[in-house]
């Protein structure tokens, strides 16, 4: 079906475009004109977006929809429709799946899930490693002809420094991305807050600011070494952000994200053990979200992710080191990046680049963007809307956040895919 | 979980879980219901009938056999039914929740618990997934509070020494392990004790301790010198593994207490140790036995002082934890 969105405020980062215009979309999915209508368009359907902001889709840089392997706490069904609900049309699911995602078969069986629901993309980040074991390459190009966006070995450490030089000479022969969370396990230890005043206060095992700094240092000396392209993950301490800005300075090929959380929360919300906030990076000083803001700002971080990992209640039932680390953290993407706006940290164009042209960017796919010719994957916002988050009214199958109670400005009200209305006051028609 | 959930709505002391947030009005009241039960232990009949008909079930989840027989002493001379339960970490492996083993222990109508655990915050996990009328107890959580034991060394160093403003005390030892520390820490900053000093190798003390209103030396005798009060942490022996610490020789010439190292404390100064003792390691025989130390008399006034503090917080108001 086409249709047109008419009257919203058209905000298209890569295109430059911040103006009141009609977005059209023709019967195939894709962007057919802005602001007029190509030749013997004929319209369908109407969107009215009178004082509402249209953009881009939003593309997360990652995002755990639990499957395969833990179903319990979520499907691919359940969060690729809780992100439509939070205007995500793009999702990327690193490989830490069981099995892991170190396969071609794997990452074709993901898409292929998320394809048949009709909701967001999903695009896998493949394994860096077999099983993410560290210590055997995965075939790379296999998985990039398969449709990973990029490698990584998530969470889990590369501790033999050879093996990942190897890893990225290996990835930087075929022009592949390196998605790195760079930390010294042995600074890390079993530590699960930021090791500072309030870890000192509550006795938690705490993971130092140099756990980041030294698993930052040996990677970019390693990527000045191997010269791939690598992107830093969910920077959590100024300090850190002080390194890849001075790399990018140097002129070597990388970026960096943060997650939405980090840029709103410090250690201090931990309170008495709120095991809502028990998040891998730990939430730091406040100092730190501070520079995170300044290095988003800045440019050092292009892309603000929801780093979304839902949980089943009782995970985080449990004292705070045991509880199980991550927020359910789809819903509250675009509306903490909002609240940035709100802050002054950054205008609404720059925040919304930082979610959908920035991260397409990155992942290297086409998206996050509406130029003619587009594939129609739209979120349309109306930025005056005042609503109170609950927790136990959020779409994901997870509702563990530490968000509840928070007061927002700015709510989802239709989201497109390929043309088609997956989320709005009428959802199904297309 | 984020708020400090041990008092109710009026403010009264609902659980004991931190000394966070107590007045310091409040731990002089309990120091006083404290007093009144010391005679009771040394009746002939030492029981008051306070707690007549009330279930308190010792939940130590961590082995202990000091706090578990003080509690379980206090709760009997307060004529409750007592009952103790040593959980090993490992039914948690069997599947079975940790909120699963209260639930259902709290099924059988218990009153109140006692609680011990080796993880940071367990007392307060317990405290908020209660019915209102059962009332939780913290015996120590991971490194967080062990807030009973700094009410009964407080109130210890309020028998010996009177008040607390013109106060010298200092910690010796493991401070980044120690949930002793942590509440005792907290208790003589909120008694208005004039300084408190923790003597410790950078490597045993946590990262952010200044925030915790303290001095830190790495130097005993400079640490020790002039103060009323001395306090030794025990060491736990795993603690050369993670390279805390090089040897027991090493340390014990550093931080052990010996009878020379004393002598740079205050003549009247008094030694102080929760227990168990490590002989040679961080005291020597000499000092532990010696005339300054108040050892002993810790673990006696340790009955009354969780008698008092389970009065109050069963008695649900100040005055109906008074003993008649």
């Amino acid at each position: 079906m086409s249709l047109v969105i008419r009257g919203g405020r058209l905000i298209d980062p890569t295109n430059q475009i911040d103006a009141r215009t009609d977005v059209f979309v023709d019967a195939e999915g894709f962007v057919a004109g802005i602001g007029k209508a190509p030749e013997g368009f004929r319209i369908e359907r109407t969107i009215d977006a009178t004082g509402l902001v249209v953009c881009p889709g939003l593309v997360d840089l990652r995002a755990r929809p639990r499957e395969p392997g833990l179903e319990y706490k979520a499907t691919i069904e359940s969060e690729t429709r809780a992100a439509v609900a939070a205007g995500i049309t793009t999702l990327c699911c690193p490989p830490d799946t069981d099995p892991v995602i170190d396969t071609p078969a794997m990452a074709q069986m993901i898409q292929h899930r998320a394809w048949r629901f009709g909701l967001a993309f999903i695009h896998p980040i493949g394994a860096l490693t077999r099983g993410l074991e560290g210590t055997q390459l995965t075939d790379m190009v296999a998985l990039d002809d398969a449709g990973c966006v990029g490698l990584t070995n998530a969470m889990a450490p590369i501790t033999d420094t050879l093996i990942m030089r190897r890893a990225m000479e290996y990835a930087a022969s075929f022009d592949l991305t390196v998605f790195l969370h760079s930390e010294d396990p042995w600074l890390r230890a079993n530590g699960c807050a930021h090791e500072g005043e309030v870890s000192a206060r509550l006795g938690l095992r705490g993971i130092p600011e140099a756990a980041e700094t030294v698993g930052v240092a040996r990677d970019l000396a390693l990527i000045e070494q191997t010269g791939v392209r690598a992107h830093f993950c969910a920077l959590s301490s100024a300090r850190a952000v002080t390194m890849v800005a001075e790399a990018q300075a140097r002129g070597l090929p990388v970026t960096a994200d943060v997650t939405a959380h980090h840029l709103h929360l410090t250690e201090d919300d931990i309170g008495f053990f709120n095991t809502q906030c028990h998040v891998l990076p730990p939430l730091r000083a406040e100092e730190d979200r501070d520079g995170l803001r300044e290095a988003l700002k800045h440019g050092t971080i292009a892309a603000i992710c929801s780093d979304h990992q839902p949980h089943e209640p009782d995970a985080k039932l449990a004292p705070f080191a045991e509880a199980a680390p991550g927020i359910s953290a789809l819903e509250t993407l675009l509306p903490l990046t909002l609240k940035l706006v709100e802050q002054n940290v950054m205008t609404l164009p720059e925040a919304l680049a930082a979610l959908t042209s920035k991260p397409a960017e990155i992942i290297g796919t086409d998206a996050g963007h509406l130029g003619v010719g587009a594939t129609a994957d739209i979120c349309i916002f109306d930025p005056d809307a005042r609503w109170t988050l609950s927790s136990a009214q959020m779409v994901s199958r997870g509702h563990n956040t530490p968000f509840d109670g928070w007061e927002f400005q700015g709510r989802v009200t239709h989201t497109l895919v390929g043309g088609r209305v997956v989320f709005g006051p009428t959802p199904g028609q297309a | 979980m984020t708020g400090n959930l041990q008092f109710d709505s009026q403010g009264r002391l609902r659980h004991f879980l931190t000394i966070d947030g107590l007045s310091r009005e409040t731990i002089h009241q309990i120091f006083d219901i404290a007093e009144s039960f010391i005679s009771v232990g040394e009746r002939e009949i030492k029981k008051v009938p306070l707690l007549r008909g009330k279930t308190v079930v010792n939940l130590f989840f961590e082995s202990s056999t000091r706090t578990r027989t003080t509690f379980e002493i206090a709760a009997k001379r307060l004529s409750a039914d007592v009952i103790n339960l040593a959980v090993s970490a490992s039914s948690t492996s069997k599947g079975e929740t940790l909120l699963d083993t209260v639930r259902n222990l709290e099924a059988m109508h218990t009153d109140l618990f006692v609680v011990r655990h080796n993880q940071s915050g367990t007392a307060y996990l317990i405290a908020e997934h209660v019915p209102p009328h059962v009332r939780i107890i913290n015996a120590g959580d991971g490194a967080h509070a062990h807030p009973t034991q700094a009410m009964l060394d407080t109130f210890t160093i309020r028998r010996h020494k009177g008040s607390f403003e013109h106060l010298k005390v200092a910690i010796v030892g493991d401070l980044m392990h120690s949930r002793v520390a942590r509440s005792l820490i907290r208790a003589l900053n909120t008694l208005g004790t004039s300084e408190v000093r923790v003597i410790a190798p950078l490597t045993l003390l946590p990262t952010g301790h200044e925030s915790l209103g303290i001095k830190a030396y790495t130097d005993m005798r400079e640490g020790l010198e002039g103060v009323d009060v001395i306090v030794m942490l025990r060491l736990q022996r795993e603690r050369m593994r993670g390279a805390h610490i090089p040897s027991e020789q090493e340390y014990f010439n550093l931080y052990g207490l010996t009878l020379d190292k004393l002598a740079c404390a205050k003549p009247d100064a008094i030694v102080m140790h929760p227990g168990p003792m490590n002989r040679g390691l961080e005291i020597d025989s000499a000092v532990a036995d010696g005339l300054q130390s108040v050892i002993l008399p810790q673990v006696t006034n340790g009955i009354a002082v969780r008698m008092a503090i389970m009065s109050l917080i069963m008695g649900g108001s100040s005055e109906s934890g008074r003993p008649a």
